[in-house]
Order: C-alpha cells, then sequence, then structure tokens
C-alpha cells in the first residue's frame, strides 16, 4: 500500500456512502484476499488503519529528534555566544546563566520540532504547491468513501470478483478509473 | 460504528436535514460568488480604517516617534498596550485548536478554524507595535542573532525583550503551520467541486494536492495531536514571556512573581471575548447559526466567566500582596493605581473584567446572542485597560518627584491603534471570503457522534420505566428492599 504510488494506472473504485459499511466492507474484502490499494475519505475515519494493515505513523518519533536538534542548536548556540564569542559582564553575573538561556532553548525545541514535522509530513505524503494528484473521484472529499483496486495486473475473473465484492458490501457505486499519464491534469 | 454521546449533549451540529454534502455546501458556499453587500460594506470600512493606520505609521517614521505621546518618564504607554493587548488576543486561536483538542472538546471544531485564523491576524497587528517603536524600522532585524560585521557583537540572551522576539516569531510560525496543515484537506475539498479551471487551479495549489489516502489521514491525525502537544507550553510559554517584559523589571506594581499567570489567564480572556465578538458576526453574516451553535457559545462563555474570574482574583492579590509586603513603594504605585489620577482607567477594568462577566453565570444571558455579544465587547475594552493601567499608571510616578508625569495619547497613536483594528478586520474578511472559516473535514468527523440528525437515530436512551416500577413498588414495600430491586432493574437493563 503506498499512498499514491504511479506504479499503476488501471484502478476499479468503489464508492460507500457510510464508514462502518467502509469499515466492514474492508474486513470482508482483505479476508477474501484481495490487496486493497488505498482508501481514500473526505475526513479521517477511525479505526481504519488496523483493518487496512497501516503500520502507525512515526511522524511523531521525527518530531521528538527535531525538537532534541533545536533544544542541542539553542544551547550550542548561546553557549557560544554567551560564554566565548562575546562574554559580556553584566552586574557581575556568570556569563553562562543557564536559568535566564531556558525561554530562548524551550522555543528553540518547540520551533525545530513543529517546522522539522512539518516539513516530514509534507514530503511522506507528497505535498506541496501546485502537486497534481490523480483524483479517483471528486466526491471522496465530499460525501463519499472510497477504496480502489490496482488492476493493471488482475485478470478478467479476478476483476468480477473485486466488483462482485464491492457490491455485496454495500458499495453504492464500481467504477473503474484509467490514468493515461503519470502526472494526471486536473478534470 | 460504535460511537456513545451522551443524550445530555447539546448537538453541535444542529438542522435536521444535515449530510456530510450539506455540510460542504454550507460552508464552501462562503467562497463561491459574488461576496454579498454587507460584506463589501465590512471591508471598504476595514480597509478604509487599515489605510489610515498604514499613513499614521508612515508618519512615525517619517518624523520619528517624538509625534507619539510618549515622554520621558511615561516612556512604554500606548504601544506596549496595545502589543500586549493583540498578544492576547492571539492565544485563543491556539488554546481553543490545541488545549481543546488534547481535551477532546468537540464543541472546538465548529470554531477552530477561524480563531487560528484570528490568532495569526491579531499577532501580525501585535508585531507591528515594538518594530515600529524602534524607531529606525529597516533595522529590525538587528534583534535576530546572527554574524555580522559589527564586530562580534551579539543580542542579548539574558533580556526578556529578547525572549519576547524568540517567543512571538515561534509563536506566529507554530501557530501559521497548525492553521494551514489543518486547510489543505478543506482546500481540496474546494478544489473538487470547483466549476472553473482557474479556480480549480488556485484551490489545487492551495491544498498541496490532498487526496485524503488513509496514509495521509493517519499521518494528519498525528501531526494535529503533536503540534497541539507543542502549542499547549508554547501559548502559556509567549504570554509568560511577555510578561517577563514587566515582570523582571525594578519597577513598583511590574516587578511582581503573580504575573506569569495572571498574565495567561488575562490572555485566554481576551482571546475568547474577540473569538466571541468574530464567531457571533461570522454566524450571522456567513449564515453558520447551524455549526456555530448556542452549545458552542455557552461553552466560551463558561470559559470567560472562569479566566474573568481568575483575573479578578488576580488584581485583589496583587493589592493585597502590595498592603501585606510593608513595601512603600509598593504600596504607592497600587494606591495610585486606584485612586490617582488615571482612577477612570482602573474603575473602567475592574469594570468590564471583574464585575460584568459575573452575570453568565445566569445560564439565560450566557446564552443569548445578544448579551453574549454586548459582553465580548466589554471584556475587549476591560483588557485594553487592564494593560494600560500596569503599563502607564506604574511608569508615571517616577522615583523623583520632579519626574511625576501625565500620559495622553496622540492623533498618531489613536491613529494606528485604530488602523490596526482595520487590518485585522480586513485580513479576517479576506480570510472569510476565500477560506473556509469552519474546519470541514473536523466538522464532519464529529457529525456521526454530534448532530442532531444522529441524535435522532441513535437507539433511544436507557428505558427506565422498570426502574420508577421498582421504585414505586418500593415505597410501599419497604426501603431497603427497594433498593435491591432498583440495582437489580438497573442492571438488567
Amino acid at each position: 500500500m503506498s499512498a499514491s504510488s504511479l506504479d499503476y494506472n488501471k484502478f476499479v473504485v468503489g464508492l460507500y456512502d457510510h464508514e462502518a459499511t467502509l469499515l466492514k466492507a474492508i474486513k470482508k474484502i482483505r479476508s477474501n484476499g484481495v490487496e486493497i490499494h488505498d482508501a481514500l475519505s473526505p475526513f479521517p475515519v477511525h479505526g481504519i488503519d488496523p483493518l487496512l494493515g497501516l503500520k502507525d505513523t512515526r511522524i511523531h518519533t521525527a518530531g521528538f529528534f527535531f525538537g532534541m536538534t533545536g533544544t542541542t542548536v539553542g544551547l550550542s548556540l548561546i553557549t557560544f555566544i554567551a560564554k566565548f564569542n562575546y562574554p559580556m559582564i553584566v552586574g557581575g553575573k556568570p556569563h553562562w546563566a543557564i536559568p535566564s538561556y531556558i525561554p530562548v532553548i524551550f522555543e528553540m525545541t518547540v520551533l525545530y520540532a513543529a517546522v522539522g514535522m512539518v516539513l516530514t509530513y509534507l514530503i511522506r505524503n507528497k505535498l506541496w504547491p501546485g502537486r497534481v494528484p490523480r483524483i479517483f473521484d471528486k466526491r471522496t472529499t465530499d460525501h463519499l468513501f472510497a477504496l480502489t483496486f490496482a488492476i493493471d495486473e488482475k485478470s478478467e475473473a479476478d476483476i468480477t470478483k473485486i466488483k462482485s465484492l464491492l457490491t455485496e458490501t454495500g458499495a453504492i457505486e464500481v467504477n473503474t478509473k484509467e490514468f493515461h499519464d503519470t502526472d494526471e491534469p486536473l478534470s | 460504528m460504535s460511537v456513545y454521546e451522551s443524550p445530555l449533549r447539546e448537538a453541535l451540529i444542529l438542522g435536521d436535514d444535515k449530510n456530510y454534502s450539506k455540510i460542504t455546501d454550507d460552508i464552501v458556499r462562503n467562497t463561491e460568488g459574488r461576496p454579498p453587500l454587507r460584506w463589501w460594506i465590512a471591508f471598504v470600512i476595514s480597509a478604509a480604517t487599515a489605510l489610515f493606520g498604514v499613513f499614521c505609521l508612515a508618519w512615525t517614521v517619517w518624523f520619528g516617534i517624538g509625534v507619539w505621546g510618549l515622554n520621558k518618564t511615561v516612556d512604554w504607554a500606548w504601544d506596549i498596550t496595545n502589543f500586549v493587548w493583540w498578544i492576547g488576543i492571539g492565544h485563543a486561536g491556539t488554546l481553543i485548536s490545541a488545549v481543546l483538542l488534547l481535551f477532546r472538546q468537540k464543541w472546538r471544531t465548529g470554531i477552530n478554524r477561524a480563531a487560528e485564523a484570528m490568532t495569526i491576524f491579531a499577532v501580525v497587528c501585535a508585531g507591528l507595535f515594538p518594530i515600529f517603536h524602534m524607531g529606525r524600522v529597516w533595522m529590525a532585524f538587528f534583534i535576530f542573532p546572527y554574524p555580522n560585521t559589527r564586530g562580534p557583537l551579539w543580542v542579548n540572551f539574558t533580556s526578556p525583550l529578547l525572549w519576547d522576539v524568540f517567543a512571538i516569531s515561534t509563536y506566529f510560525t507554530v501557530s501559521l503551520l497548525f492553521w494551514y496543515s489543518g486547510l489543505m484537506p478543506d482546500f481540496a475539498t474546494i478544489r473538487d467541486r470547483a466549476k472553473t479551471a482557474r479556480r480549480k487551479m488556485i484551490y489545487n495549489v492551495l491544498s498541496f494536492g490532498w487526496m485524503g489516502t488513509a496514509k495521509q489521514w493517519q499521518r494528519f491525525e498525528s501531526l494535529s495531536l503533536v503540534l497541539a502537544g507543542l502549542s499547549t507550553p508554547l501559548v502559556l510559554s509567549v504570554h509568560t514571556i511577555v510578561s517577563f517584559d514587566f515582570a523582571t523589571s525594578v519597577i513598583p506594581g511590574w516587578h511582581t512573581t503573580i504575573f506569569p499567570p495572571y498574565f495567561v489567564a488575562g490572555a485566554i480572556f481576551s482571546g475568547f471575548a474577540m473569538v466571541q465578538t468574530l464567531m457571533l458576526i461570522t454566524r450571522k453574516l456567513f449564515s453558520l447559526e447551524d455549526y456555530i451553535t448556542p452549545a458552542h457559545l455557552e461553552s466560551m462563555n463558561k470559559v470567560i466567566v472562569l479566566t474573568g474570574s481568575i483575573v479578578g482574583v488576580a488584581y485583589i492579590t496583587e493589592l493585597v500582596i502590595a498592603w501585606y509586603s510593608g513595601y512603600l513603594y509598593e504600596q504607592y504605585a497600587f494606591y495610585n493605581r486606584a485612586l490617582g489620577p488615571y482612577k477612570w482607567a482602573y474603575i473602567s477594568m475592574m469594570t468590564c473584567n471583574v464585575l460584568s462577566p459575573q452575570v453568565f453565570w445566569f445560564k439565560k444571558i450566557r446564552t443569548s446572542v445578544f448579551w453574549s455579544f454586548v459582553l465580548s465587547i466589554f471584556v475587549n475594552v476591560g483588557m485594553w485597560f487592564e494593560r494600560f493601567v500596569i503599563i502607564v499608571t506604574s511608569l508615571h510616578r517616577d522615583f523623583l518627584p520632579s519626574s511625576w508625569n501625565y500620559f495622553t495619547p496622540t492623533w498618531v497613536d489613536m491613529g494606528i491603534y485604530v488602523g490596526t483594528i482595520g487590518i485585522f478586520f480586513t485580513l479576517f474578511l479576506l480570510f472569510a471570503r476565500t477560506f473556509p472559516v469552519i474546519a470541514i473535514a473536523e466538522v464532519k468527523a464529529i457529525f456521526r457522534s454530534s448532530s442532531e440528525v444522529s441524535r435522532a437515530q441513535m437507539s433511544a436512551p436507557l428505558d427506565f420505566s422498570d426502574v420508577h416500577h421498582a421504585e414505586e413498588h418500593g415505597h410501599s414495600g419497604g426501603g431497603a428492599h427497594a433498593t435491591v430491586q432498583h440495582n437489580k432493574n438497573f442492571n438488567e437493563q
């Protein structure tokens, strides 16, 4: 399963109008040994990840390391400046006055964690301004839920099986969608 | 899906004709077609005010900050009051999105988008004041630590003014990222229903090419949660650091340890009031009464009365501690604050902030749209006076009586302040016309549990008819037996 694999060009798209039906359908279809390419929904459907066999994201772990980087950068920057490069005597206080550096170090931690995480999120999700996505069905950002199946290498019998499984599990519509270019213009 | 919501909770999406596509229609409709006349009227007024503000800023830069009402004794007044006021307002957005997300408050979804936008615009307005107070604005970048040709010359990391630079720039960046990451899926919704190619292209660029795959949503949820976890201490730290600007000084009336919590409570207080003001206007202007419901307004009013009371306790604590400290100058500072030449400001502050929100203890008033609006304005005014009182009254009586002075703002001072309100509303109106003002995806996510439609479809709440029967039986048969009977029946349900 991958978010926007361009290895395939032909898809069967099953559309559902209720998230509960969708979840049951995923269970049934996967237990029949049919591989689901992806699921599209207008909002995050809770409980869908384990049913699709998705592993938990590690983006929060990345966030932790970005945050630690921020802490380290903040502390080393201030240490370099205040202790070595420009040691300034203010009222006989120590040059390296850690407690008064906490606010800046904290802000640096948050800044690095947030910016780093958002960048990771954009890269991993393949999101950038001007990216043209493959739109399987326009209604999946409005009110419908879709399951997609890559059928480039599937036989007629397999395709029939997928379609009948979709209808059986309560899909309100079953379509086939073909993309001709790797990047399909918005239609 | 097994969603259980207590039937006691009010529905958060009203209207018995709602479904997912109706939600999309209702929210996206405001970005489509021509803006209504009332929008144009509001926009022209705001933009004209904003332009006047820009003119006053240009005037300041051209003639120097001598055109402001500041004097040698009161060298911080109008500008820093406005700065703290705007920053305080800017706290509600992140608070609503982050803290309420961590507490799993579903009413957050109706108002978080607009509140976050408000945060960003308020921080923009706030930032103008310290930058222009620097005098030579074109050297504003000197506040950042960067290697330079002025010798090894760096900023002072032990100064709260520098902490402010870091706190506010971080706060602005993180709020912007939080806001925008939530907007992407909603921009995709607008893109997919766009009629013209140009509109489709623009909203696709804005949506970053969002698709809505399971993995994208999984990462989206993880990102929102962690950003909320980061923003919560951030939002508290920002106003704490703003309060340090005063608290770490040696001015009587400023150097009190109560400042950080008191400023944070005040920020939440004023921020919620501003959200309330904006939401009441927005729901009316864009007919979103089904999504910003009386239940939302009531929840916000509850937060307002809570934080207003905290602020009230802080005011009184300050007075008591000044008396208890036995420190003459501190005592004088507070005596002068309440009864000196600025007592009119002190009285305004006390009335608007401490007394007026107390009427929200009455359910009738806190669920009334009219009173919510009136009181939200009162709180906005009161919180402006709070900052003015703290800053000006503590400064105008200097250590040397020969330096005692009185601060009066000039037309430039007032023009810049009114101008920032214009800038704020101009940005907000542009936002409300082109962006989804309510988080579409998030509202859809609570549809099954919290809408009037789903409430009606949910199986009826526990049937207590048997229990009542048992109680009646118990009254005739004896207390102990009745209790047993009651429990037994209840367990069987």
